[in-house]
């Protein structure tokens, strides 16, 4: 893996002053695919040439490391702040997680809320990302300490873009969703859409689709609460096998359907945000 | 003292903090002597009140997960609907799930609303023998979040094990958020002289998940939880169509079971992926009343069968059909 060298941007008005645009990625619910959605859309959005950056805020699980391929990595400090991680020499792709502050990456953080308060406010401002198109904010689950302190944190230092919605099909997801719409419109926080993953799954040997989490949740959604639909994705064990192996699913399976719904979603998101 | 005392700052780390009186937020609280001096950091006299509540519960499990998404309120409903099927058993579900709280919609009495008396919150009842608690009832409209910083949460949870009125149980299950926080601290901290039976992990097979739940393990191991066991969900589904078998969450690092043998734990099952579970779930039906010859509804009661044998000193629980 790349050895990151210490000398980094120093931007003045702050370390998000040369990032273009910041979209959280959330949703109510967990394991709807936030990390994984994070994580390809960031490798569609570096495949059309953008600069991009993750901020992983799951101090309890924070999976993109590994999605990535980065594994464990150290961090280094520069007159900025930290050093983010990138992912390849070109620097076209930058990572910031508390997987990688941790000495043994099966120590649980057990923290409470301050404390992750406190962590997420200086992820916000010490980390030097330097030139970014895009940053990526990926969430845990839920409307509390995490979601409040990246949005209170990132608000006083840069515009907030918007935040994409994740759910799956069912009502189980899209009913946790809908509190976090509302956690949206109380922050003041523009929705720029909402994804349905996990949206039908076609068997490899027979090729019948099968619904497994239901259907329609996502549309039905957007409709109900008057958000854009941004698409959906399918269940693919493939893009499960690639992200569990760090491997880039775009390089790997440029011609599946998923890709292809993966990549109208960043350009869409692109559009959006270029119009902002 | 309240844990977030209603005078107190926006970022009041909580008056049972090690932080408390003590972080830049509490400069200007009104209590902030007070909580520098260690006075609020006395034992929560609640603990006591729980732990005498929670005498006429002869068993408590959790249900955790380090991951989001794995099915453990999934899991925690239907362990609760099978120990229920025995009509001579008293079971509840408490639901701390406080942002995310799946549990009424799960068990079918989403807009039921609780009510108070002399003897506490009475909860609701999905069937004689079947109680249910979840903030979600405290909610008045499916679109209302809650957004709550982790004192808040804590102080929620400590309501539900000392307000709720159960009567006597023979089962509380309690199903949780992801994580390792707030919550999950609260409950152990809340229930800590209560005596719980142990927790139920869920994970998927894949090893995004099983990071996450080996990091919930050591939770366990830290606060000397003890583990039931470990439950694969979502392991295996079989095409209604011709039958064949795909692996849609695989193993990339030998699952649940390799994590169980490399961590000295008990696997109890594998529960494969049924499209028919979610619909249940949505329609807040039992999935196993609905269909019970279908392989998931098999595999959840040889799953559920080991729980109720947690306490080999006192009597043995058989499930029964």
């Amino acid at each position: 893996m790349e050895q990151n060298n210490v000398t980094c941007f120093s931007a003045e008005g702050g370390n998000l002053a040369l990032v273009k645009h910041v979209v959280l990625i959330l949703s109510g619910k967990g394991g709807v695919g936030k990390s994984t959605l994070t994580t390809e859309l960031a490798l569609a959005l570096r495949h059309t040439g953008k600069k991009v950056g993750i901020l992983d805020v799951d101090l309890c699980g924070p999976s993109i490391p590994r999605m990535l391929g980065v594994g464990r990595q150290e961090v280094h400090q520069c007159d900025s702040g930290w050093v983010p991680v990138y992912t390849d020499a070109q620097k076209s792709l930058a990572l910031m997680s508390i997987g990688f502050l941790l000495e043994d990456p099966d120590e649980a953080v057990v923290w409470r809320g301050p404390k992750k308060t406190a962590l997420i406010g200086q992820f916000v401002s010490d980390v030097a990302w330097g030139e970014l198109d895009v940053l990526l904010v990926d969430t845990p689950p839920g409307t509390s300490d995490e979601h409040l302190a990246v949005l209170e944190n990132l608000k006083k230092q840069h515009k907030v873009d918007g935040a994409i919605l994740v759910t799956t099909p069912q009502a189980v997801s899209t009913g946790d969703v809908r509190r976090e719409i509302t956690f949206c419109k109380k922050t003041g926080l523009s929705i720029l859409g909402i994804v349905e993953n996990m949206s039908g799954f076609v068997c490899p040997h027979c090729s019948e689709c099968s619904n497994i989490f239901s259907k329609g949740g996502g549309e039905e959604l957007a409709k109900l609460t008057g958000s854009i639909y941004l698409g959906a994705v399918p269940l693919d064990p493939l893009l499960c096998t690639s992200i569990e192996e760090g491997k880039d699913f775009i390089q790997t399976f440029p011609d599946s359907a998923t890709f292809s719904a993966i990549n109208i979603i960043a350009q869409t998101l692109l559009t959006c945000l270029q119009n902002s | 003292m309240a844990d977030v005392p209603s005078d107190a700052p926006q970022h009041c780390p909580g008056t049972s903090s090690e932080q408390a009186g003590k972080t830049s937020s509490c400069q200007g609280c009104p209590n902030q002597n007070l909580c520098a001096s260690g006075a609020t950091k006395a034992p929560d006299p609640a603990i006591e009140e729980i732990a005498v509540k929670m005498l006429s519960v002869k068993h408590k499990i959790l249900v955790l997960s380090g991951k989001g998404g794995v099915g453990k309120s999934t899991f925690s409903a239907h362990l609760a609907h099978a120990l229920a099927g025995d009509s001579n058993k008293e079971v509840a579900l408490l639901d701390v799930d406080i942002c995310g709280p799946s549990i009424p919609r799960i068990m079918g009495v989403e807009g039921e609303q609780v009510h108070q008396s002399g003897s506490g919150w009475s909860p609701v009842y999905v069937e004689d023998n079947l109680a249910v608690m979840s903030i979600g009832f405290l909610l008045s409209s499916p679109d209302d979040a809650v957004i709550w910083r982790g004192p808040k949460k804590n102080g929620m949870i400590k309501q539900f094990l000392r307000d709720v009125d159960w009567g006597d149980l023979d089962y509380l299950v309690v199903d949780t958020p992801p994580g390792t926080s707030d919550e999950h601290l609260s409950i152990v901290q809340y229930l800590s002289s209560a005596h719980i039976d142990g927790a139920v992990i869920i994970t998927t097979p894949q090893e995004v998940s099983l990071q996450d739940v080996r990091k919930e393990i050591r939770f366990c191991r830290k606060v000397k939880l003890p583990i039931i066991g470990v439950v694969e969900n979502m392991s295996g589904f079989v095409c209604p169509k011709c039958k064949n078998t795909s692996e849609i969450f695989p193993s990339t690092t030998g699952g649940a079971e390799r994590m169980c043998e490399e961590m000295n734990l008990t696997l109890l099952g594998r529960i494969p992926l049924d499209p028919r579970i979610g619909k249940s779930c949505d329609e807040g039906k039992s999935f196993l009343a609905e269909f019970p010859e279908s392989p998931a509804a098999l595999a959840y009661r040889s799953v559920v069968h080991v729980p109720t044998h947690t306490d080999t000193h006192t009597e043995t629980h058989a499930y029964t059909h």
